[in-house]
C-alpha cells in the first residue's frame, strides 16, 4: 500500500468515526438512544492506527468505549446504530446497547461494560489461534484503569508465559471516569510494567495515528512469525464527559488547557494536509452517504418482539 | 458382567473420549498434569494429547477463567478443572459476567462451550475454606447449567453432554463420590442434562439428596425399609435446569418431602426446590416439608465438630421416620465408608 492509500485508509476509518459520534451526540437528547455512551471522540487515532495493521480474520476484543474500535475493524455501522436505538436488527439484536457491540465476521468480539474483562478473553482467542492453522492473532484494548484490575496482571503473566499471538493496547487517556493516573498509580509509565511479564512493549506518546499504525503492524508482523506477546501503550485524550454527548471541562477534574495541546494533534487536521482536495471529497462524500443510511436504517428498523425476551439464553444444539 | 468404574475413572473415560473425538476440547487448570492428576480424574492425559492441550496454569482463577471463555468464543471446548469449588468464588466475576451472559447479551452472535469442573471438599480437616458446596450460587444465574451427579454413569454422561452443550456448565463433584463404584458402559453416551433420576422407588415419602447427599440418603433409605418405611429417593443429577415435573409426581404421591442438600439452606437449592413445590403441587396443605444441609456456620475442622455439621444416614433417616410417622426414632449409627476410609491431606 503506497503512503496515499494508507492516508487516505486512515482518513477515512477516523472521519467515519467523528462522524458518527457527532451524529449520536446530536441525537442523544431526543432520547432515541436509551443507552449509556461512551464517546470516543479525540480518541480515534488508537483504534484507527491498530486495526488498519490487522485483518478481517483477527480478533479485536473492545472496551466499552468501542465505538471506534467496532467501526475501525470493519464492524457494520448500520447494525451498530440499530443496536444503539434498542432494534431488533442490532449488532446484539438490541439486547447489548453501545457497551456491548459485537460483530464476529468483522472479528470484533463482544465488547464488555465490566472494566479489564475483556482482557483474559483476548488472551483465549489467541490461545485459539496459537492451536490453529491459520496465523490469526488478537488483540486486547484497555484503558490505563484497566491495568489497575488483577486480571490485568494475571492476563500478562500467561500470555508471556505461553508465547501467545496477542497485541496488549493501553488507550491511556489519564482518567479513570474523573482520577487522574497520577491518584491512581506509581509514576511507572505503563508500558515498563510489561517488561516484568517478559513482554517487549513500545509508546506512542502523541495520538499520532501513523506512529501507531507503524508500531501495531510491527508487531503484528512480528506476532504473525511466532513472537510475542506485545504490548503498545498510546497516550490519547478524550474531548467528551466519561459518558454522554457533552463537554466537561466545566465540572473542574481537569482543565480545558490539556485539550488544547491535543487540538492541533486532531487527525483530521493532520492528514488532511496530506490529502488532496478530490480524495478528501469523495471520502466525505461517501462516508456521509453512509451514515446517513445507517441512522435511517436504525431509525426505520423494528424493535424486537416481545418474544425477544426469553430468547437466547442458551444456544440450543445444532 | 457389568463394567465397574469409580466415579473418577468415569469422568477420566469421559474426557479422554470426548478429545479423542473433538479436537477442539481441551484440559487445563491447577494441577491437571501432576502425577496424581486430580484424583485421576485428569491422570496422564497431557502424555496422551500433548501440553498444547492438556495443561496446568499460574494460580490466577480470574484470567484463567477468561481465557477459557475466550477460547470457547473463538471455537475451542475447553474444561476448565478447579480442585475445589471454594475457589470459583475467584472466578465469579468471567462466569457471572462473562460466560452466563455472553449469548443473549450479543443477541446470539456467539456461544461459550466451556465446562467448569470443581470439587466439593470434605473430611481430614478441610475446613471453612475447602469444603464449601456454593452450587446455588451459580443456579440463581440465568444462562448457566449446573451439573452435580452422584453417580459414575450420570459422571461419565452428563460429563460428555456438559463438553458437547454449546454453553457454560459447572460441572460439580463432591470428592466424597469419587471412589464410589458403579457401572459404567465404555462407549461413549449422553445422559441428557434436566433429567432426575430416581435411585430408590417408595410410598411413603419423596427423599431428595443432593450429590453425596444422595448417597447418604440412600444408606438412610435402605435403614427406613428395615421398619416399614418406604422412601423414594431422587437425585437431581442436574440443578439447573432442574427436573421439577419428577419430583412434584412423587411428591403429589406421598405426600412429604425431605431435601437433603450439600450445602447450605438459606437461599440454597432445597429452598429453589420447596419453593417450586410450593408453587406448583395441588393440595400443599397435606404435604409434609423439610429441608437438612450444612450447619448455618462455616465448616469447622475438628471431626469432633465436623461430624455435626452434615447430615448423615443416621440424621436424615431420624428426620423421614418423623415426618412419616410423626414419632421419634433412629436407626444405629450408619456409618459413611467413603467418610472413614478417606485419609488426608488432600
Amino acid at each position: 500500500m503506497t503512503d496515499d492509500q494508507l492516508t487516505q485508509r486512515f482518513y477515512r476509518s477516523i472521519y467515519l468515526i467523528r462522524k458518527i459520534e457527532e451524529e449520536i451526540a446530536r441525537i442523544y437528547p431526543t432520547d432515541k438512544i436509551k443507552s449509556p455512551i461512551h464517546l470516543s471522540i479525540g480518541q480515534e487515532a488508537v483504534a484507527v492506527g491498530v486495526c488498519e495493521a490487522l485483518n478481517t480474520s483477527d480478533y479485536v476484543f473492545p472496551t466499552y468505549r468501542g465505538h471506534a474500535t467496532y467501526i475501525a475493524k470493519g464492524g457494520n455501522v448500520k447494525a451498530m446504530i440499530a443496536e444503539l436505538y434498542g432494534k431488533s436488527t442490532g449488532c446484539a439484536r438490541g439486547k447489548g446497547g453501545s457497551m456491548h457491540l459485537i460483530d464476529p465476521h468483522a472479528g470484533v468480539m463482544g465488547a464488555s461494560a465490566v472494566v479489564g474483562t475483556n482482557i483474559p478473553l483476548a488472551v483465549g482467542a489467541a490461545l485459539s489461534a496459537k492451536l490453529g492453522t491459520d496465523n490469526r492473532v488478537s488483540v486486547a484494548f484497555f484503558g490505563d484503569g484497566a491495568v489497575e484490575e488483577g486480571v490485568f496482571h494475571e492476563s500478562m503473566n500467561f500470555a508471556g508465559l505461553k508465547k501467545l499471538p496477542i497485541l496488549f493496547v493501553c488507550e491511556n487517556n489519564d482518567y479513570a471516569i474523573h482520577t487522574p493516573r497520577k491518584d491512581r498509580q506509581s509514576d511507572v509509565p505503563i508500558y515498563r510494567w510489561a517488561e516484568s511479564y517478559g513482554i517487549e512493549s513500545s509508546y506512542v506518546p502523541d495520538g499520532d495515528v501513523s506512529k501507531i499504525y507503524s508500531a501495531a503492524a510491527a508487531f503484528v508482523s512480528r506476532l504473525r512469525s511466532g513472537e510475542g506477546p506485545f504490548l503498545l501503550e498510546c497516550s490519547i485524550y478524550r474531548w467528551k464527559e466519561h459518558v454522554g454527548p457533552n463537554d466537561d471541562f466545566a465540572e473542574g477534574y481537569r482543565d480545558a488547557k490539556e485539550l488544547d495541546q491535543w487540538i492541533p494533534r486532531d487527525p483530521l487536521v493532520t492528514l488532511a494536509r496530506d490529502l488532496s482536495n478530490q480524495s478528501r471529497s469523495r471520502i466525505i462524500m461517501e462516508v456521509e452517504a453512509l451514515i446517513t443510511d445507517a441512522f435511517d436504517f436504525a431509525q426505520e428498523s423494528p424493535v424486537p418482539d416481545a418474544t425477544e425476551l426469553l430468547a437466547d439464553l442458551f444456544q440450543e444444539a445444532n | 458382567m457389568k463394567r465397574i468404574l469409580t466415579y473418577s475413572e468415569a469422568i477420566l473415560e469421559a474426557t479422554r473420549q470426548e478429545m479423542e473425538r473433538d479436537p477442539s476440547v481441551i484440559v487445563y487448570g491447577l494441577g491437571v498434569n501432576d502425577p496424581r492428576g486430580i484424583y485421576g480424574t485428569t491422570r496422564a492425559l497431557h502424555e496422551q494429547f500433548g501440553n498444547a492441550r492438556v495443561f496446568d496454569t499460574p494460580i490466577s482463577e480470574d484470567a484463567m477463567t477468561g481465557v477459557g471463555i475466550g477460547a470457547a468464543l473463538t471455537g475451542l471446548r475447553p474444561i476448565h478443572v478447579h480442585i475445589r469449588m471454594d475457589f470459583l468464588l475467584l472466578a465469579m466475576n468471567q462466569i457471572v459476567n462473562i460466560a452466563a451472559k455472553s449469548h443473549y447479551m450479543y443477541g446470539g452472535a456467539v456461544s461459550v462451550p466451556i465446562v467448569v469442573r470443581s470439587i466439593i471438599g470434605r473430611s481430614w480437616g478441610q475446613g471453612a475454606q475447602h469444603s464449601q458446596g456454593l452450587h446455588a450460587l451459580f443456579m440463581h444465574i440465568p444462562g448457566l447449567r449446573v451439573v452435580a451427579p452422584t453417580t459414575p454413569y450420570d459422571a461419565k454422561g452428563c460429563l460428555i453432554a456438559s463438553i458437547r452443550d454449546n454453553n457454560p456448565v459447572l460441572f460439580v463433584e463432591h470428592r466424597m463420590v469419587h471412589n464410589l463404584k458403579g457401572h459404567v458402559p465404555e462407549e461413549a453416551y449422553v445422559v441428557p442434562l434436566g433429567q432426575a433420576r430416581i435411585l430408590a422407588q417408595g410410598d411413603h415419602i419423596t427423599i431428595i439428596g443432593i450429590s453425596h447427599m444422595a448417597v447418604e440418603c440412600m444408606r438412610a433409605q435402605h435403614e427406613l425399609a428395615k421398619v416399614g418405611v418406604s422412601a423414594e429417593v431422587i437425585d437431581p443429577v442436574c440443578l439447573s435446569p432442574l427436573d421439577m415435573q419428577s419430583i412434584f409426581r412423587s411428591v403429589e404421591r406421598t405426600k412429604r418431602l425431605l431435601i437433603v442438600d450439600s450445602g447450605w439452606l438459606s437461599c440454597g437449592a432445597s429452598a429453589e426446590i420447596l419453593a417450586s413445590v410450593a408453587e406448583s403441587v395441588e393440595d400443599l396443605g397435606q404435604i409434609k416439608l423439610k429441608r437438612m444441609g450444612y450447619a448455618p456456620v462455616p465448616c469447622p475442622t475438628t471431626p469432633s465438630l465436623e461430624r455435626l455439621f452434615y447430615p448423615n444416614a443416621q440424621t436424615i433417616a431420624q428426620a423421614a421416620y418423623n415426618l412419616v410417622k410423626n414419632e421419634d426414632w433412629a436407626p444405629e449409627d450408619v456409618t459413611a465408608q467413603e467418610v472413614i476410609e478417606f485419609r488426608g491431606p488432600f
